[in-house]
């Protein structure tokens, strides 16, 4: 617990009641975010000073009631319950005063001295709403304060009154009243719980908790000891009453009318509803514009987050490229160079170049949430993903999986209900991710025509899909079965969004991401480096050091004839020259300029070279021709050391340990080190497999592993077919494992992903490669 | 008297809430929701493809299924 000086306050509400912009307002930036222990509901906890006070705010989550029925609501009444803030902040929505009172009704009933905070004052005002501060500070026993959240107007307010109200005995607050039928037995049970002494709950709450045959409340008690008498009477007492009246819904009933009494009191004028809310409503859903505006929201999203966000990717990625270059030559020894540049450098490089979605992804994800169009999009939407055993409010998740898993299942957090976002979570890694695509296109590539390559592509996608659904199917039908859930949404009215709201969401985001995600990426990826890079001290099959030595010797000695008819004793002798050769180089180093070329031709640019300067061109030709073609040689020899070293590494290692394993669906030892390196990050499979067949390959330029895939006697289209199947499924990355660690706030998730995902792939690999053999495609 | 499931109202139709049936969790979470025997209530409008539909109780509008507004009976006599 904290010091004495610190007033603890906890903010209670409604969702959609404004309750994190009042937060927000209050505590800036200083919040901090964490789980409850053992749950996955978030913990948020902010601190500010005021009037030499210390105040400590913990955010409870947003609900519509205190039952038992929802975690979020027993962590929220247990916090009451358990820590014993100094005080509750009722944050309410003025224009939905009503069915905000409902809680209030609930709050009231724990006994603790509670503000009322009266938020979106201006909107009330606007939809003509005039309530009566004074009767309802009256009604409900607790101050009443009056602010507009977005213009963050009244936090000043709010503190005065937090500090005022923390020193000044609660006042009493007037008892929900139960009718007649109900009170008597109360007040017996009420009376046995004073004499029984147990004094770690309000005693009239206790007595109703029990009443009402509250699970999470008769479980807890059950554990004292000496409570069983308590428990019994209970039993009886609700027997008893079962016939007189519905024991599971009178409670609510008498809470609503409280609620309702309170309300009638306070509001002197009732609103209109035709808002400029519903005006915009009635667009946005409309049964026929409202799903073509869905989509072309979608896709614009879709686009921002994956296809813009991959721009800073490639300036992260360039510039973690350059940071190593330029480490490079200051680490002499090979082994520490190593791990800092490939291992090092290369992780924290993996675990940035995700900041630029996530940041965008929040972006999206604020806006959508704080305007009020997320509902609006579950809306439209859930009918189609109901189908699939889903919530409509996990369309957008399984959206952004397509582009990155990562996002998607950060995306997940905006399904309230826990089994929803579990489900959801767990079927997100099935979306074929962008990282995916250069391992279908590269073995399209090489083994189907173009024709034959798309509808194969397509075959992935949809496979995804289908399994991801499957999945869903099953585990709602198995492993997240239970009760049902109802389908009960609000659909709050429009806000426009404030940028300090996004800029903390966003804000808030990136930093979980970085501290709980980011170190597991980081060591994650230094483990997969260290197993594809040591041991260090291969025994090379010929000395590679004396070869490039050789090579670049050979290179000076084939010019120097050239440069000798030049009159030159050196290259660098003549400025110009050295310029032009440099030049054409630099063109030729360009992938994009030399796509596509035959050996002996020249890129484009190599023209404008001639035209600027004929002499100089014809004079650099035979020189460059030299110089390309050692360089050349020196690539060859670079890719066949590396090649080897890969091939004694760990990695291959465990490739040939697991080959027997992989045999059935086709795959060779080769395969299998690709397969250990990619789980690091899927688009890796090419560059790993570029490595093994020493060719120069990455996910942006294929076309040399692709020549020699299609001649590897090892692989044919049914194998290609079998990998693309095995890599779709086999596990998610690890970035996306170490996402659901954070998102699960467990371990066991994660790791079952990765299992059944594991025996999943190869069963279907399995299935795939034969049927395909049997298709004559071997 | 009229009494009709709150699935068969057509969109602008509303009336009073007499009962909801159901068990445990769905009507409970009716209930929070302000889904209560004596609650107003009026068709908005339903999705696109027909399913959720749209109503509006104590002021706030609330997306629900068809599955769940078959537990609702709704008195439409009282509502005009």
């Amino acid at each position: 617990m904290t010091d004495a000086g610190t007033i603890r306050i906890a903010l209670a509400g409604n969702p959609n009641c404004g309750k994190t912009t009042i937060f927000n307002n209050i505590t800036g930036a200083k919040q901090h975010v964490g789980n409850y222990p053992g749950v996955t509901v978030e913990k948020k906890e902010g601190q500010c000073e005021y009037d030499g006070k210390q105040l400590l705010f913990i955010d409870l989550p947003g609900t519509y009631s205190l039952t038992a029925r929802s975690l979020d609501e027993v962590v929220a009444r247990n916090v009451i319950i358990n820590e014993k803030p100094d005080l509750i902040v009722n944050v309410i929505d003025a224009s939905n005063l009503e069915r905000n009172l409902y809680l209030s009704a609930q709050l009231v009933e724990l006994g603790r001295p509670m503000v009322l905070v009266l938020n979106m004052m201006d909107i009330a005002e606007r939809m003509g709403i005039k309530i009566d501060i004074d009767k309802l500070s009256r009604q409900l026993g607790a101050t009443v304060v009056t602010v507009i959240g977005s213009k963050n107007i009244g936090t000043q307010d709010i503190l005065n009154t937090i500090v005022d109200a923390a020193h000044r005995q609660p006042k009493d607050n007037p008892p929900v009243h139960y009718g007649d039928v109900l009170e008597p037995s109360i007040g017996v049970l009420a009376d046995a719980i004073q004499k029984s002494g147990i004094i770690r709950y309000p005693v009239r709450w206790l007595a109703v908790k029990l009443l009402e045959n509250d699970s999470d409340v008769v479980a807890q008690l059950a554990a004292i000891e000496g409570t069983n008498r308590m428990i019994a009477m209970a039993a009886t007492l609700r027997d008893t009453l079962k016939d007189k009246v519905d024991l599971d819904f009178v409670f609510a009933q008498y809470r609503h009318q409280f609620a309702v009494s309170v309300y009638n009191d306070a509001v002197v004028a009732v609103g209109s509803s035709d808002s400029l809310s519903d005006r915009i409503d009635r667009v946005l859903t409309n049964r026929i514009a409202g799903l073509p505006i869905f989509m072309g929201i979608m896709w614009l999203m879709f686009n921002v987050v994956i296809e813009v966000g991959a721009i800073p990717q490639d300036w992260l990625s360039a510039g973690f490229d350059a940071l190593g270059k330029w480490v490079s030559p200051m680490i002499a020894d090979e082994q520490l160079r190593s791990l800092v540049v490939d291992g090092a450098i290369g992780g924290v490089g993996a675990v940035l170049s995700f900041v630029p979605l996530i940041i965008l992804l929040y972006l999206f994800i604020s806006l959508l949430e704080d305007t009020g169009y997320m509902a609006r999009a579950a809306f439209l939407i859930d009918r189609i993903m109901r189908a699939c055993g889903l919530h409509g409010k996990s369309f957008i998740p399984m959206l952004l999986g397509f582009g990155c898993n990562v996002p998607g299942i950060m995306a997940a957090r905006t399904l309230d209900n826990e089994k929803d976002r579990m489900v959801t979570i767990l079927t997100v890694p099935f979306m074929s991710c962008g990282a995916r695509l250069p391992v279908y296109t590269l073995l399209c590539a090489a083994f189907f025509s173009e024709s034959m390559g798309g509808t194969v592509l397509f075959a992935m996608y949809a496979g995804g899909i289908i399994i991801a659904i499957a999945l869903a199917v099953l585990l709602r039908q198995y492993v997240f079965k239970g009760e049902r859930e109802p389908f009960v949404m609000e659909l709050p009215p429009y806000h426009v969004p404030t940028l300090k709201g996004v800029l903390i969401h966003m804000w808030e985001r990136t930093i979980l991401y970085l501290k709980k995600a980011g170190t597991i990426i980081l060591g994650a990826s230094i483990l997969v480096w260290f197993l594809t890079a040591y041991p260090m001290d291969v025994e090379y099959s010929r000395d590679y050091d004396a070869a490039q030595a050789t090579v670049t010797t050979s290179i000076a000695e084939r010019q120097m004839p050239v440069l000798q008819s030049l009159g030159l004793a050196a290259l660098d002798d003549d400025e110009n020259l050295s310029a032009m050769v440099e030049a054409m180089t630099a063109a030729a180093a360009d992938k994009e300029a030399v796509k596509g070329l035959e050996a002996g031709q020249y890129p484009a640019v190599f023209a404008e070279l001639e035209a600027q300067n004929p002499t100089l061109y014809r004079q650099a030709l035979p020189l460059y021709d030299i110089q390309k073609a050692g360089d050349d040689e020196l690539a060859d020899l670079k890719e066949a050391q590396d090649s080897e070293k890969l091939q004694q590494s760990y990695a291959a290692s465990i490739g040939h340990f697991v080959e027997p394993v992989l045999r059935p669906l086709g795959f060779d030892w080769k395969i299998g080190v690709g397969l250990v390196a990619a789980t690091a990050a899927k688009e890796v499979m090419v560059s790993t497999l570029g490595t093994i067949y020493s060719v120069q390959a990455d996910e942006n330029d294929d076309s040399n592993l692709v020549r020699y895939l299609s001649q590897d006697p090892a692989f044919n289209p049914a194998v290609a077919l079998s990998l693309m199947v095995f890599c779709l499924l086999y596990m998610p990355c690890l970035a996306t494992l170490a996402v659901m660690k954070r998102e699960t706030n467990s371990w066991k998730w994660p790791t079952l992903a990765a299992g059944y995902g594991v025996a999943l792939a190869w069963i279907m690999a399995f299935a795939v490669y034969h049927i395909a053999l049997a298709a004559g495609l071997g | 008297m009229q009494s009709k499931k709150l699935s068969e109202m057509k969109s602008g139709e509303q009336g009073i809430v007499e009962a909801v049936h159901g068990h445990g969790n769905i009507s409970h979470r009716l209930v929070d929701m302000g889904i209560v025997k004596g609650s107003h209530i009026r068709i908005e409008k339903l999705a696109p493809l027909g399913d959720p539909v749209e109503v509006k109780v104590k002021g706030c509008a609330l997306a629900l299924r068809m599955r769940e507004a078959d537990l609702i009976d709704v008195n439409c006599s009282e509502g005009e």
